[in-house]
């Protein structure tokens, strides 16, 4: 008889990408009996989750919207994870790029508009990096843990937004808590008539691209991977992992300030409180579902993209909380790291002479 | 009559044969040696014994009934303990609580009832121990007897010893051998696990010698000698000096002056070490483990900052200096702990670059062609067994170290430091990187050598220096140095102001 035997050696190389769809599938058996207890039909559910999005112009568009900042902060935190610094703070640092771009984009009136959106990133990306420097330098000079400080400034700039909003730029016609509306020059252009579809999701593409040519082609980017791999070494081979971990806390600070200026510039035109439901936070679950590869987290980008406006679809058409899109999301993450261990195991057959 | 027979016993890690049909038998009352080379296969014999490792084939039997051993905690009830080099005691607790830790009945605990039952044992064993220490506050030896104790305490009959002495000073050695002779007349069998001739002729009753995972032969010690034990247990029959002639000293490469450092805990490590090493010869530094050589390899490899003292390279000082800078003034490093230099995750052509990215840099671009290219020479010229993609993490320990040497020996380095360069290693590699640092020196290298095997030390240095307590004891010429000599500066009972630095 033949016989099953499991060893630690790694998986073949083509199964790597089987993993997630595993995960995939285990999650959706598992949030099956949410769906269930909330009195509706997981098929049709799922249906309506990654079907539905699809099957039209508006909504398949709409799904591209969606993952555009997710691009761009799973960019910054896979940028920034890649190099062994564990920035939490992608959520807070898109806040310091939106908060940027609104200010920005209410000085570029009469300008050319390729000027002003390039003026545009360019102070959103400098907002991100300003944002992600005093725990980046504490980290590199004190050795202070950059999860909790990274974690705690985002609160910190929630109450900024709301001091701006409510004092200096609330709107001083309506009331709101919003900034006045930017200029016209300094908003994203629409890619596709009639569709929110905006420039911002050709830079998520690009960043993508650049993060992949930064990791894989660069030798910066062999220095952060070493650094991010095992510091002691790095440092011993004569990487100065300080340096290379300062950079790349801020350039991700910066990549997570684009996203900000792409809400702000391409969707909501002024700064509001809720500008992010956790776009920084959902980078987080993005870059770790790509396994920090960018070609993965562009797809995970895009599936959770996915995931979050067939969440809404559902709820509306049956009735089932949207918060249930959140929960598939959640339960997704844990079995895919869950999963990932597989990759660290192949299972033989025994040849009868071995099976003893 | 057999206390243990194992029969046959073949165990594989994947395709290598660590044990193949070994057969071994352990008398009542005998002390009794498994000698051979790191990677000879003892370690793991007596880890199927204490039921770590599960054998592929063969049979065990405890007084003569065979049995099946899944677990320590079925060794133990058979009767069986080990003391493993890596020690397995909790440093805040006291002795007494280690020792009855894992064999308390009940929820509660009496400390005062443990301490008694603990100091009885000690006694009925005669071990020297006070069972209400903490932990942390002993000596190594002492942790050792405590270790012992344990199993004693579990009410072993047989006693495995690996490498006991591995961390011992040589006076603490002698109080560990005065215990085994006192539990050999008690009754207990002890199996000794060692690569040192000398400590296994002075307290074993029998001797096993392993090589390449077989049994090369048994042996009562008064039917055979040393140098007969040498013969089996290496293969190549000649352990002599590998030097060639004495090549003309250069001028000095290398100078410390002073160098004091601080180990991770805070406590002086370096005290005001002065040494220098010249073009063309290789300064061997001896010493039982512990007494600074690692930190003072640390120190050269730049990973450690000195708190007083110079590094002076070819007349340039590298105090403050970072790792990047100890590379480009010409050190080539070696260190003790290979995972210390190499990415396990990253690919053989990327760790073997680390060292020189920027000559293979363009305009911040990693010219990967040109790495490939590069990596490719290296593998063949070192013939290592691996492709240029390979993961690191999947070499071998002689491949990966055949990695690090081509990195190091690439950028032609006015100064090698190699410390510990042969651990672990079999016997071709180690035959290969000693050849490897010879032929350095013939170019003119300065080498520092950092070993505690002092017959690497003996076979590759010109000159030795000895190091105690975080200090260099003395230097002696290689062809003057005698074993006593050198044993008893490792040992510390050489004066420093009897030194004549040579």
């Amino acid at each position: 008889m033949r016989r099953l035997r499991i060893e630690r050696t790694p998986a073949p190389l083509w199964v790597r990408p089987l993993i997630p769809v595993l995960a995939a599938l285990i999650t959706f058996t598992l949030t099956a009996v949410l769906i269930v207890l909330a009195k509706a039909n997981p098929l049709e559910a799922y249906f309506y989750f990654l079907i539905a999005p699809l099957s039209s112009r508006v909504s398949a568009i709409e799904v591209l919207v969606k993952s555009t900042p997710l691009l761009l902060t799973g960019a910054a935190v896979t940028f920034a994870f890649s190099a062994g610094y564990w920035n939490i703070g992608a959520e807070g640092q898109l806040y310091a790029g939106a908060i940027a771009a609104a200010w920005m984009g209410t000085l570029l009136e009469g300008f050319p508009q390729p000027l002003g959106v390039l003026l545009m990133l360019l102070s959103g990306f400098i907002a991100g990096v300003l944002w992600a420097l005093p725990p980046a330098l504490l980290k590199v000079k004190l050795a202070v843990d950059e999860v909790v400080t990274t974690l705690l400034l985002n609160s910190v700039i929630l109450f900024i937004v709301s001091y701006l909003l409510n004092g200096p730029w609330r709107d001083p016609v309506s009331g709101w808590p919003q900034s006045p509306e930017i200029a016209a020059s300094a908003m994203l252009p629409k890619l596709l008539p009639r569709a929110r579809l905006h420039l911002g999701f050709v830079i998520g593409v690009l960043v993508i691209g650049v993060l992949w040519f930064v990791l894989s082609r660069t030798t910066f980017g062999l220095k952060m991977r070493a650094t991010g791999l095992g510091m002691q070494a790095a440092r011993f081979a004569g990487v100065k992992v300080d340096r290379t971990l300062l950079l790349s806390a801020l350039i991700s600070g910066g990549i997570a300030g684009l996203a900000g200026v792409s809400e702000v510039a391409g969707i909501h035109f002024h700064l509001i409180d809720a500008i992010s439901p956790g776009y920084g936070y959902t980078g987080i679950i993005i870059a770790m579902l790509g396994g920090l590869n960018p070609l993965g987290v562009g797809v995970a980008a895009l599936f959770i993209g996915l995931l979050s406006t067939g969440g809404q679809s559902v709820s509306r058409a049956l009735g089932v909380p949207a918060y249930l899109g959140d929960v598939v999301q959640a339960v997704l993450l844990l079995v895919t790291l869950g999963a990932f261990i597989l990759q660290n195991y192949r299972i033989r057959w025994l040849k009868a002479s071995e099976a003893g | 009559m057999a206390v243990i027979e194992m029969r046959n016993i073949t165990k594989r890690f994947g395709s290598v044969v660590a044990n193949n049909c070994i057969n071994f038998s352990l008398e009542r009352g005998e002390i009794h040696a498994l000698l051979g080379e790191n990677g000879a296969g003892k370690t793991t014999l007596m880890r199927i014994l204490y039921g770590l490792y599960h054998a592929d084939q063969g049979e065990i039997l405890v007084d003569d009934r065979p049995v099946h051993i899944a677990s320590p905690r079925e060794a133990i009830a058979l009767g069986i303990g080990m003391v493993s080099q890596h020690f397995t005691l909790v440093p805040p607790l006291s002795v007494a609580e280690n020792v009855v830790l894992g064999y308390i009945k009940g929820l509660r605990f009496d400390p005062t009832a443990a301490h008694r039952q603990v100091a009885e044992a000690a006694s009925r064993y005669s071990i020297e121990i006070d069972p209400t220490m903490l932990v942390r506050h002993l000596s190594v030896g002492e942790r050792q007897r405590v270790e012992i104790l344990k199993a004693l305490y579990r009410n072993a009959r047989v006693l495995i010893l690996d490498e006991p002495t591995s961390v011992l000073t040589p006076q603490e050695a002698n109080a560990l051998f005065e215990s085994l002779e006192r539990l050999r007349k008690a009754g207990l069998s002890v199996i000794f696990i060692s690569h040192k001739l000398n400590e296994v002729m002075a307290i074993c009753d029998r001797i096993t010698v392993l090589r390449q995972g077989r049994v090369i032969g048994t042996a009562a010690k008064d039917s055979i000698t040393p140098a007969e034990l040498a013969r089996m247990m290496v293969s190549q029959s000649s352990q002599e000096t590998l030097r060639r002639e004495q090549s003309p000293r250069g001028e000095v490469c290398l100078a410390l002056k002073g160098v004091s450092a601080l180990d991770k805990k805070g406590l002086p490590a370096l005290k005001n070490i002065n040494l220098e090493v010249r073009s063309g010869e290789i300064l061997g530094i001896a010493g039982v483990s512990g007494n600074g050589q690692t930190e003072l390899a640390e120190v050269l490899f730049g990973t450690l900052k000195p708190s007083s003292g110079q590094i002076i390279l070819d007349g340039k000082d590298l105090q403050g200096a970072d790792p990047d800078q100890f590379l480009n003034a010409g050190i080539g490093r070696i260190p003790e702990d290979r995972h210390q230099a190499i990415l396990g995750e990253l690919t053989v052509a990327e760790n073997m670059v680390l060292e020189r990215l920027d000559e293979f840099t363009q305009h911040g671009l990693l010219d990967y062609q040109q790495v490939r290219a590069y990596s490719e020479r290296l593998i063949a010229e070192y013939q290592i067994k691996a492709l240029p993609t390979d993961r690191m993490r999947t070499l071998s320990g002689g491949n990966i170290q055949k990695v690090i040497l081509a990195r190091v020996l690439s950028r032609q380095p006015r100064v090698i430091v190699a410390s510990q360069p042969t651990r672990g290693l079999d016997v071709g590699a180690t035959e290969y990187v000693r050849s490897k640092l010879l032929e350095q020196r013939e170019r003119g290298v300065a080498v520092l050598l950092i070993s505690e095997d002092l017959d690497e030390v003996l076979a590759l240095s010109d000159r030795i220096a000895v190091m105690y307590e975080g200090q260099i004891v003395g230097t002696l010429r290689t062809e003057e140095a005698t074993l006593e000599q050198l044993g008893m500066m490792m040992a510390g009972s050489w004066k420093p102001s009897e030194e004549d630095a040579g």
